[in-house]
C-alpha cells in the first residue's frame, strides 16, 4: 500500500478549478493548479467535506463495487448502524438486513452489535484512573487523521479500541469459521458504509497492519438494489443482534450515552470538532470525561456516501432505536466476544505544517512568509488557488506558488510594467531613425 | 524573529488571537508539541489577564532556536499582592468576566505550571508587565 492512501480522490474531467473545495477544507489540503484542484496527500485526514461541497461533484470516495464481493466462497456484509436511517419506516431493522443479505450475501453481521462490545471496553478505560481523560473517541476516523496532523498532545486522549466496524468483521469471520467450517481464507467480509474515511481506514488502517475488512462498499451504490429486494421481500429470517445502544451508534452522542457517563462532551462537524479539540488541548474544557468527535454534520448519519439528508436520517433512526428498546433482548441473536480489542500499532503525529527540518531554515521560511503575507491583499478569495492568502504566503516560501499567482499582486505588477513600457515608448529614438534613413539613402 | 500584538481592552471576543497566531507559528517551526503547548497555554492566560484585568495591552514576542520569550505588557492597575495572585482560586474579576467562564483564578498559577520563568514587574496604577519564558531545549 502506497504511503499516503486516501478514499477521497477527483474526478480531473468535472473539475472546474473553482474554490469551493479550498475554502471548505479543514486542513488545507486542497490547492488550485492548472485549472484543477489538487490534494495534497499529507494532509488530507478524508473527512469528505470537499465532496460534500463541490458543486460539481468532481470530488469522490473510491469504494468497492459489489462485485467484489463475488472474489470470496463465504460473503458477510457487515452494515454500519447508518443505513437502517436510509429507508422509509415501514421497513423494519429486520427487513432491512434480509434485503441487504439478498443482494448477494451469505450473511449478515451488524457492525452494531460490535459497538456493544467496543462500549463495554470503553467503560473499562473510562474507569481505570492510570489512563489520561478526557479520553477522546477513535470510532471517527477522520477524527484519529486529524488528531494525528493537528493535536499531537492528544494522540495519549485517543480511545486505543478498535471500530465496531473492525470487532464486527473479526467476529462475524470467527462465527463463520467455527459454524460453518469454512476455510477464513475463503470468508470476505464488507462493510456497508456511509463514509469516505472508513474506506480509507481499511485500506490503509492505523490501528493494526491489516484489516479485517475485505471490501468497502458504499450505500448509495447498493441503496436502490437493497430497494428492489425490499419490495419483492416474502420471507424473513431473524437477523437481529444489536440492542438499541449500538444502533444509536449512528448518531452523534450515541456513543457518548452508551458509555452511560453524564461527563461526556459531543461534537460533530469537523470545524467543530477542531474547536472542541483546541479546547481540550489548551485544558480550557474541565468536567469532561469522554469526548465523542465526528467529522460529519450529524455524526455518520451526515456521512457523505448516504442517500438521504441527515435530518431525515436522525427522525428514522430514532424509529429503529425505539424499536430495539421496545424488544426482548433473548430475541436477539446475541453471543458474547472476549477477545482482545486493542490497538496493535501505534499513530504518530505528522508535522505536515513544518516549514523545514532545519530550525533555522524554517525560521527564515517562516519570516520571509510573513514579509510576503503583509504584502498580500488579504481578501482570502482564493482566486491564487490556495484558501488565503497567508496560506499563498506559505506555498511560495515552500516553493510551491509565486507572488504573481495572486491577481491583485499580478495587476499591480502588469501595472508598473504598462507605465515602464510608456516610458520606454515616449523616450526619443534618434540612433534607431539615423540608422533607418541612413538604410533609405 | 520577533512578533508585536495589540491586545484589546475588555474585549473577550478577541482575546487569544495573539497566542493561537504564535502558537501557529511554533508549529511551523517544527518545535516538539508538548513545548508549542507550554508557551501557547501560559501566553493565552497571560493574554487573558491583560484583556479582563489590565484594560488592554500589547504582546511581544521573542522566538529563537533556544527558547521563546513572551512578553505581555498592560496598562492596568497593578497588582498589590503577587503572592495572593500567584495562589489558585484568588482572583479579583468581575462577576460578569466569571459569567463568561473566566476569572477562575488560575491564570497566574497556570503561567507558572507552563513555563520556565515567570517574571512579573507591576507599578500600582500604571500597569503589569509579565515575561514569560519557555525553554525548547528542556524536556519535559
Amino acid at each position: 500500500m502506497a504511503k499516503y492512501f486516501h478514499s477521497v480522490t477527483l474526478d480531473e474531467s468535472k473539475c472546474r478549478g473553482c474554490t469551493n473545495c479550498i475554502k471548505g477544507c479543514p486542513t488545507e489540503a486542497i490547492r488550485v493548479r492548472q485549472e484543477k484542484a489538487r490534494i495534497i496527500n499529507e494532509r488530507c485526514i478524508d473527512c469528505g467535506e470537499c465532496i460534500r461541497i463541490c458543486p460539481y461533484h468532481a470530488k469522490k470516495a473510491i469504494t468497492d463495487d459489489l462485485s467484489c464481493i463475488f472474489d470470496f466462497k463465504h460473503k458477510i456484509a457487515i452494515p454500519a448502524p447508518t443505513l437502517y436511517s436510509q429507508f422509509a419506516p415501514e421497513y423494519t431493522r429486520n427487513m432491512l438486513l434480509n434485503a441487504l443479505k439478498k443482494i448477494g450475501f451469505d450473511d449478515v453481521y451488524e457492525v452494531a452489535r460490535g459497538a456493544e462490545f467496543v462500549t463495554e471496553a470503553t467503560k473499562k478505560l473510562l474507569a481505570d484512573k492510570s489512563i489520561k481523560k478526557p479520553l477522546i473517541s477513535s470510532a471517527c476516523p477522520a477524527v484519529v487523521r486529524l488528531i494525528q496532523v493537528r493535536f499531537p498532545n492528544l494522540i495519549d486522549h485517543l480511545v486505543k479500541l478498535e471500530s465496531p466496524m473492525e470487532v464486527a468483521a473479526k467476529i462475524a469471520k470467527k462465527k463463520a469459521a467455527s459454524e460453518k467450517q469454512i476455510n477464513l481464507s475463503d470468508i470476505g467480509v464488507f462493510f456497508i458504509t456511509p463514509c469516505a474515511a472508513k474506506a480509507t481506514s481499511v485500506k490503509a488502517p492505523y490501528e493494526s497492519k491489516k484489516s479485517s475488512v475485505d471490501g468497502v462498499i458504499s450505500i448509495k451504490d447498493i441503496y436502490l438494489k437493497m430497494l428492489a429486494c425490499l419490495d419483492r421481500l416474502k420471507e424473513q429470517e431473524q437477523l437481529l443482534q444489536a440492542g438499541y445502544e449500538g444502533i444509536r451508534w449512528a448518531n452523534s452522542g450515541g456513543e457518548g450515552l452508551a458509555i452511560g457517563t453524564d461527563k461526556f462532551l459531543a461534537v460533530d462537524g469537523i470545524h467543530n470538532v477542531i474547536t472542541i479539540l483546541e479546547a481540550v488541548e489548551s485544558e480550557k474544557i474541565m468536567g469532561v470525561d469522554f469526548i465523542e468527535a465526528l467529522s460529519c454534520t450529524g455524526g455518520c448519519l451526515g456521512g457523505p456516501l448516504n442517500v438521504e439528508n441527515v435530518y431525515v436520517a436522525k427522525t428514522r433512526i430514532k424509529k429503529h432505536v425505539d424499536d430495539a428498546k421496545a424488544m426482548d433482548k433473548s430475541d436477539l441473536l446475541q453471543d458474547t466476544y472476549n477477545d482482545n480489542i486493542d490497538w496493535t500499532e501505534e499513530i504518530e503525529y505528522t508535522p505536515v505544517m513544518k516549514l523545514d527540518d532545519d530550525f533555522g531554515k524554517a525560521m527564515k521560511k517562516l519570516e520571509d512568509l510573513e514579509k510576503i503575507n503583509d504584502g498580500l491583499p488579504g481578501l482570502d478569495c482564493g482566486a491564487c488557488g490556495a484558501p488565503n492568502c497567508r496560506a499563498l504566503a506559505e506555498d511560495i516560501v515552500r516553493g510551491m506558488a509565486q507572488e504573481t499567482d495572486c491577481i491583485f499582486k499580478l495587476r499591480e505588477k502588469l501595472r508598473d510594467l504598462s507605465i515602464q513600457m510608456q516610458g520606454l515608448g515616449n523616450m526619443p529614438s534618434y540612433a534607431v531613425n539615423e540608422e533607418h534613413e541612413d538604410k533609405s539613402k | 524573529m520577533k512578533l508585536h500584538y495589540e491586545i484589546p481592552a475588555n474585549d473577550l471576543t478577541y482575546a487569544g488571537e495573539a497566542s493561537s497566531s504564535v502558537k501557529k507559528k511554533l508549529v511551523q517551526l517544527g518545535i516538539d508539541p508538548a513545548l508549542v503547548k507550554k508557551a501557547a497555554v501560559s501566553m493565552y492566560e497571560a493574554e487573558i489577564n491583560a484583556v479582563i484585568h489590565g484594560n488592554g495591552g500589547f504582546a511581544d514576542v521573542e522566538v529563537s532556536s533556544d527558547r521563546i520569550i513572551v512578553t505581555i505588557t498592560d496598562k492596568g492597575p497593578g497588582i498589590p499582592n503577587i503572592e495572593l495572585a500567584m495562589q489558585e482560586g484568588w482572583s479579583t474579576a468581575s462577576d460578569e468576566v466569571r459569567e463568561m467562564g473566566f476569572g477562575a483564578g488560575m491564570g497566574l498559577p497556570n503561567i507558572k505550571r507552563y513555563t520556565d520563568k515567570l517574571d512579573i514587574d507591576t507599578q500600582i496604577g500604571e500597569g503589569t508587565k509579565v515575561t514569560i519564558t519557555v525553554e525548547f531545549n528542556k524536556r519535559l
